[in-house]
């Protein structure tokens, strides 16, 4: 254990090198932030009949989604790995003397934390003091404040584990591209990047809750306004406990086929 | 403009090279936008008009702002990618060539997996065309396919301007992406749905609004005033590429090599 979390702390620092490119970052996000409020204003401003999310709410989901992009965005991917599969070199990860698995997790997680570290405070703060319909709201109470920060981190735990699946598949495809952007595409569609589930028709929103995706950004997001109640919310943090456990449990079983018939490609 | 064409040939039958690798590259080209245009259209379906404008006014919006993005993403992707000459040395090789510096930075890099997003808004705008009851004219026509050659120019005006940046920074910015990506995002929807400080400076400074929202109302026939005048506007938007171009010459006379 002591392994992967000096593995996570190195990563955290080497991660954390990057401040003006996450600077650059920042200020895209607003931009896009900004646009994306206008759009749902413009909508909402002619509704026939009340959404089932306030804008207020939808403010605060945007503006959290683009705080923690490095949460939900999937094709955020590091290449490193990618080419230690391609080109062979992963013979050496195979010889160190801990968990495969366990190891790239760490790897991955600690890309993703230093990403959101450096970037969601100035994006929070900023949001926070805007003039009126991009203003931030704080959330209803501190109860909710609590479920949201676990219900964050558990999404942040179930994103990696997904996002595992995708290196693991390159052990077989070889290829990191094509086939993967599609999933990439469809994972961030139903985790709520391009509209909130909420505002999806019944059927998608149907579709959405039997799969993963909508549990590593979209439920965090919605616990924090407080669209989604005190005792639903804790609810749902057993259901991310579950798909956590779960997808866990199918990248290390799909790792293991995969690392039994491994080819070590080049010499 | 021969050598041009020689460009695009070689370009294509490298990448022809690589046949499964290619096609799927451009079907997942055509899944991005394809998501995007799910969530508008369920937008929509939720409710039901935005601002005075139906769901296949903006689709028409959608498809041309998308149709111009993939043509320059296509076509100009050599000075999207500049960065890469910029810091390997490479450019100085085609300093020291007998050719003009913007032709040879195009024909340095296509990306022809973009067709996968031209088809994808060729059916948006095929489908959002065949439901929409317009008079067409001729000139109607004309102002439509004018609309689109005018947005990739203006986008390639800024790739044009990104690719500056770099004999400055060497590294590439992704602040450009705002201008992009941004503009993209934006340009989707009509321009009268923003605030005002918005629509102007899309309008006046980088003119998405000349060549998609201003002509869109003529064609659909929603303007107040000289209606020609709306017309002739995507010929105004593709002037934007002349101050970038100039621009460029500067950022060429400013060029340090980074040696090799």
């Amino acid at each position: 254990m002591k392994a992967y979390w000096s593995v996570l702390k190195l990563r955290l620092l080497h991660g954390m090198q990057y401040r003006t490119a996450a600077l650059a970052g920042v200020a895209t996000q607003f931009f896009f932030g900004f646009i994306f409020i206008m759009i749902f204003e413009a909508f909402y401003s002619h509704a026939v009949e009340k959404p089932p999310m306030s804008l207020k709410e939808l403010v605060s989901y945007i503006w959290l989604q683009q705080a923690f992009l490095v949460f939900i965005a999937l094709w955020i991917r590091d290449n490193e790995l990618f080419q230690l599969i391609t080109t062979g070199n992963v013979a050496y990860e195979l010889c160190r003397p801990c968990g495969f698995y366990e190891f790239w997790y760490a790897k991955l997680l600690a890309q993703r934390l230093s990403g959101a570290l450096l970037r969601c405070f100035p994006i929070l703060i900023v949001a926070f003091i805007l003039p009126h319909p991009y203003r931030m709201t704080l959330p209803p109470s501190p109860a909710g404040f609590t479920l949201f920060l676990l219900a964050l981190v558990l999404g942040l735990l179930l994103l990696v584990a997904i996002s595992m699946l995708i290196y693991i598949s390159v052990f077989v495809t070889m290829s990191p591209t094509g086939s993967l952007l599609i999933f990439v595409v469809i994972g961030e569609f139903f985790a709520g990047k391009i509209i909130p589930i909420p505002l999806m028709p019944t059927w998608l929103q149907t579709v959405a809750s039997a799969l993963p995706f909508r549990w590593t950004a979209d439920f965090p997001f919605r616990v924090y306004s407080g669209h989604i109640p005190a005792d639903e919310a804790l609810l749902g943090l057993f259901a991310q406990l579950g798909w956590l456990i779960v997808i866990v449990w199918l990248g290390k079983v799909a790792l293991g086929k995969a690392l039994r018939r491994v080819i070590i490609q080049g010499g | 403009m021969v050598l041009y064409f020689k460009y695009l040939l070689i370009s294509f039958k490298s990448q022809m090279q690589y046949r499964a690798s290619f096609w799927l590259l451009a079907l997942a080209q055509f899944f991005i936008p394809f998501s995007v245009f799910a969530g508008l259209y369920f937008l929509f379906e939720r409710f039901g008009q935005l601002k005075g404008w139906k769901f296949f006014e903006v689709a028409l919006c959608f498809g041309i702002i998308h149709m111009a993005v993939s043509v320059s993403e296509c076509f100009a992707r050599g000075f999207d990618a500049f960065s890469t000459l910029v810091v390997s040395g490479d450019f100085d090789r085609l300093l020291v060539r007998p050719r003009g510096t913007v032709i040879q930075v195009l024909g340095s890099r296509f990306d022809f997996s973009r067709v996968g997003r031209l088809m994808q808004s060729v059916i948006v705008l095929g489908w959002s065309l065949s439901n929409l009851t317009v008079e067409w004219t001729a000139w109607k026509i004309v102002i439509l396919l004018l609309m689109i050659t005018s947005g990739a120019l203006i986008f390639t005006g800024i790739f044009i301007l990104g690719a500056t940046l770099c004999f400055w920074t060497i590294q590439g910015l992704e602040l450009v992406n705002v201008f992009t990506d941004g503009g993209r995002e934006m340009a989707q929807y009509p321009l009268h749905i923003y605030p005002k400080w918005v629509s102007r400076f899309f309008t006046f400074v980088i003119p998405f609004g000349c060549v998609n929202y201003l002509p869109l109302l003529y064609i659909l026939d929603k303007t107040d005033g000289p209606a020609g005048l709306y017309a002739l506007l995507p010929v105004a938007g593709a002037f934007f590429l002349v101050p970038c171009l100039w621009v460029w010459r500067i950022g060429v006379r400013h060029y340090r090599s980074t040696g090799s």
